[in-house]
């Protein structure tokens, strides 16, 4: 069972291309986001499932029915979705509870201030439905935009950079709150955002965007450890790439020794590769095979993230416990744990 | 709504139909100026080169320095007490803010005879400046000049950009007159580089309808005996009765109308404006700032509002024996061909103002341009050219009405209250569609959107969202209208059904014969009929919203 397909979807105005050939499926009660730069087409991908973009080609269909053609799209009105906009665009003539009653005005009015008032509940603002949006706080009026598009119980909801107005603390916990949330409530979702951490905390499945193209669609666990391009590794992580030749299909000769990983290459042997490296694979120890010296450090709380200059001169990044408490230029050894093996032909 | 998102995103409304009622509503316009324009297909009579020959000249430097002189003057009385009362905070300020709109009571023709009464030769002020300094009797001041005539046009209607700048200063917040002080601007900067360019498109709308307005003044100018092309195009076609003349001048000043139209198109440029979050908080002036504020704004009001109402509530009561039931029927006339001037418009501006958003284009801007140009012809030339149009239509059916019942027709548009909404609707849809515009152009662009979102659409859209978020503007716009058509005096002279009077006539009938203390009892009726709109509109949304806002 699939709520939304977007199937080979192009994008654009006049002559100019912002979306292209992107296909991806949501699953009802899944959480998604697509990730990627200003400027990617993620905005426009979010506008034309909402029906607000036209399409060029291809098509959106929701519980297996086309709602966008090259040639017809349904109203926005008419889809049965809700969307937070970025902006929040609440209205400033209506107070809180007046833009949650918006999407159901049809419902008798008993109904309509229950609803009003378990979702006011819901979202943290029991007291604050007689209020003007001017009258609250950029979070509070986050929550009420959230509440206004939930109230008409859509069967998708997309957010626009939710909580791009926010300060990182708040950001993080509302995140966490919304996306909590929204699984209580069983919705689907799907978000837009260029923080990866948003998209990884509170998404099932993430799209990487970049340049009008959807690079990979996948859980958050796949894109870190299976990213299917260099593009992709780079976009949902730190990481270096390190040299290697393909000695048989799971081992590869490195400066920093033989490296095995659980997953085979169809390459010729003796194909140059370069080797993902995430800071969490390479590990400082002073007894480690490999020499190395601290060349930077930066303090992050529970790790420190060092970059550590290889005696080839290739630099790697390393998290360590924070305990581990070295001054850069400090002379240690390293060594690797490689859990997932991500390697790319190497480019010339 | 901007950019070309929303234009792609129009699919739900009807987005032809809109455009298709806003082009009938240009041609609505269209036609009388066109019925003007034909004038140069006649060749040139002899009036006309009698003209061209002997006035021209002086007529084209008469209407240019109005037209400067009256954008100067209101641009400066109008944004200064606007920011003054939005900005600072000093002794009297609530009562100047509502009462400094007061002038908009009084039609510029009043003003004139009450400016010419009270300083002319043997006016009360000549008269004692005379006896006091002991000067001879012969020793006298001529007050009719150009000067005259700019000071009374500039007091009269300075309220136009002040109503207007005074809703776009409060509706741009704190924001980013204190984003211009962070940048190291001292207030003075952050006002004229921040708040004035922020609230341009307003005191442009502002400032090009004080211009139309003293562009087709007849009534001040004929008082003060200021040639201008209004004049002129009254006296050819009431004085030598030539049609050709006078419809050649009133293209001429037509394009004077256009041009100014164009300026100010090209001045609000391709900004756009939203409105944006947090009002103002207004800085508390003391000692002699708060004097020379407060001063200056009372100097304003005594000058444009409560001295003329004095001589004029003199007069008045000198002349009160005139006063008689039939007053009540000329205020219920004056009143109700405001009330459906003012409909009309509103219901036309929203329509071209709409047009303009939703199904972009060049047609739909042509039309709101076009639309618009009718506040620029002069009442008088505008109701020959509607009498002229409908006496053609009447003529048609007529024939028509006569080839297909052989009877024949006894009832005509001519001389119907239709022809006279019919040329108050050309004339004053500019007027209406000022401030419709400018409050569409406020409306966030995501409105529109976040409330398809959430599942409305047409009506429901229109009425939940548009409507109150426009209200305001439409209500000045009505408002603007409402007061307009009531002091509105050759039109309404020329084409009103048999029988019926309105204030403004009765105030050109007794002037034309030099009765100006009778003139002033119907012309106090007119201010006090004017006052209501002006109560209303005071007490209506900027400073309400504001206080709530400074309750949070």
């Amino acid at each position: 069972m699939v709520l939304l397909e977007v199937d080979r979807v192009c994008c654009g105005y006049a002559d100019d291309t912002v979306v292209e050939d992107l296909s991806f499926r949501v699953e009802p009660g899944q959480l998604a986001a697509l990730l990627g730069p200003s400027g990617c087409g993620k905005t426009t991908t979010l506008r034309a499932v909402m029906g607000f973009e036209p399409l060029r080609a291809g098509e959106i269909r929701m519980d297996g029915v086309p709602v966008s053609t090259a040639r017809r799209t349904v109203a926005p009105e008419r889809r049965r979705t809700g969307m937070v906009f970025q902006d929040r665009a609440l209205f400033p003539h209506l107070t809180a509870a007046g833009n949650i009653e918006l999407g159901i005005r049809r419902r008798p009015a008993a109904e309509r201030a229950r609803t009003v008032a378990r979702l006011l509940e819901t979202v943290g603002l029991p007291d604050c439905g007689a209020r003007y949006p001017h009258e609250l706080s950029g979070g509070q009026q986050e929550r009420v935009a959230l509440a206004r598009a939930l109230a008409p119980d859509p069967k998708l909801l997309l957010l626009d950079e939710p909580f791009s107005g926010l300060d990182g603390d708040l950001r993080e916990r509302l995140g966490a709150e919304v996306r909590d949330l929204l699984r209580g409530h069983g919705a689907t979702m799907v978000m837009v955002t260029h923080s990866l951490g948003e998209a990884f905390a509170m998404s099932d499945r993430v799209g990487v965007m970049a340049g009008g193209k959807l690079l990979q669609w996948d859980s958050p666990f796949h894109l870190y450890h299976r990213p299917v391009s260099r593009q992709v590794a780079m976009a949902v992580g730190r990481g270096v790439f390190l040299r290697g030749v393909l000695r048989a299909p799971d081992t590869l000769d490195t400066e920093l020794g033989e490296i095995r990983g659980p997953r085979s290459h169809s390459h010729p042997r003796g194909t140059r590769m370069d080797i993902l490296l995430r800071p969490d694979d390479v590990m400082i120890d002073a007894d480690g095979p490999v020499r190395a010296a601290v060349t930077a450090k930066a303090f992050r709380g529970t790790s420190t993230l060092y970059t550590l200059r290889l005696e080839s001169g290739t630099e790697v990044l390393a998290a360590a416990p924070s305990h581990i408490d070295l001054e850069v230029g400090a002379r240690t050894g390293a060594r690797l744990d490689l859990e997932h093996l991500v390697a790319f032909p190497a480019e010339v | 709504m901007a950019g070309p998102r929303s234009g792609m995103a129009a699919a739900a409304l009807p987005g032809r139909a809109l455009r298709a009622g806003s082009l009938l509503l240009a041609g609505s316009v269209l036609l009388p100026l066109l019925v003007i324009f034909s004038g140069w297909a006649a060749p040139a009579g002899e009036v006309w080169s009698h003209l061209a020959g002997t006035v021209l000249g002086r007529l084209l430097a008469n209407t240019l320095l109005l037209m400067l002189g009256v954008a100067a003057g209101t641009a400066l009385l109008g944004v200064g007490l606007a920011w003054l009362v939005s900005a600072y905070d000093f002794p009297g300020r609530r009562v100047f803010n509502w009462a400094l709109m007061l002038p908009f009571a009084l039609p510029t023709y009043v003003m004139a005879f009450v400016f010419l009464g009270l300083l002319d030769f043997q006016g009360p002020a000549q008269e004692l400046a005379r006896r006091w300094l002991d000067l001879p009797p012969s020793f006298g001041v001529e007050v009719r000049g150009p000067a005259g005539v700019l000071a009374v046009m500039t007091l009269v209607l300075y309220p136009y950009v002040y109503l207007l700048a005074r809703v776009a200063f409060l509706g741009q917040g704190q924001t980013a007159f204190e984003a211009a002080r962070t940048l190291g601007m001292s207030a003075a900067g952050a006002f004229f580089r921040a708040a004035l360019p922020l609230a341009r498109p307003a005191v442009a709308a502002g400032v090009s309808l004080a211009v139309m307005e003293a562009l087709a003044d007849f009534g001040a100018v004929a008082v003060f005996n200021f040639d201008t092309f209004t004049t002129a195009i009254y006296k050819a076609w009431f004085g030598m009765f030539d049609l050709h003349a006078a419809s050649q001048l009133a293209s001429l000043l037509l394009l004077f109308a256009l041009a100014l139209l164009t300026l100010e198109r090209y001045s609000r440029a391709r900004a756009r404006y939203a409105e944006s979050g947090r009002p103002a908080r207004r800085r508390r002036l003391r000692g002699i700032h708060a004097a020379a504020a407060a001063g200056g704004c009372a100097l304003v009001l005594l000058l444009a509002f409560l001295l003329p109402l004095a001589q004029l509530l003199v007069w008045a009561w000198d002349s009160r024996a005139d006063l008689d039931a039939r007053y009540l029927d000329l205020l219920g006339n004056t009143l109700g061909l405001g009330a459906a001037a003012a409909l009309a418009t509103v219901l036309g501006a929203v329509l071209l103002a709409a047009a303009v958003r939703h199904r972009p284009g060049r047609l739909s801007r042509a039309a709101a341009r076009v639309g618009t140009l009718g506040y620029a012809i002069p009442g008088s030339v505008l109701a020959v050219a509607v009498m002229l149009s409908l006496g053609w239509l009447d003529r048609q059916l007529a024939a028509g009405w006569l080839w297909w019942s052989g009877e024949a027709l006894r009832w005509g548009l001519v001389g119907s209250a239709f022809s006279l909404v019919l040329a108050y609707f050309a004339r004053f849809l500019a007027l209406a569609y000022g401030p419709v515009d400018a409050a569409f152009e406020q409306l966030r662009p995501g409105a529109r959107e976040a409330a398809q979102a959430l599942g409305l659409s047409g009506a429901a859209l229109f009425r939940r969202i548009y409507l109150p978020l426009l209200r305001p503007g439409l209500l000045t716009a009505a408002l603007l209208v409402l007061v307009d058509v009531m002091k509105e005096m050759p039109a309404t002279l020329l084409l009103r059904p048999l029988g019926w009077d309105t204030l403004a006539v009765r105030v050109y009938g007794l002037t034309a014969e030099g009765l100006w203390e009778r003139a002033a009892l119907p012309a106090v009726a007119l201010v006090a009929a004017g006052l209501l709109p002006v109560a209303l509109l005071n007490a209506r949304r900027p400073e309400r919203r504001g206080r709530r806002h400074g309750a949070a």
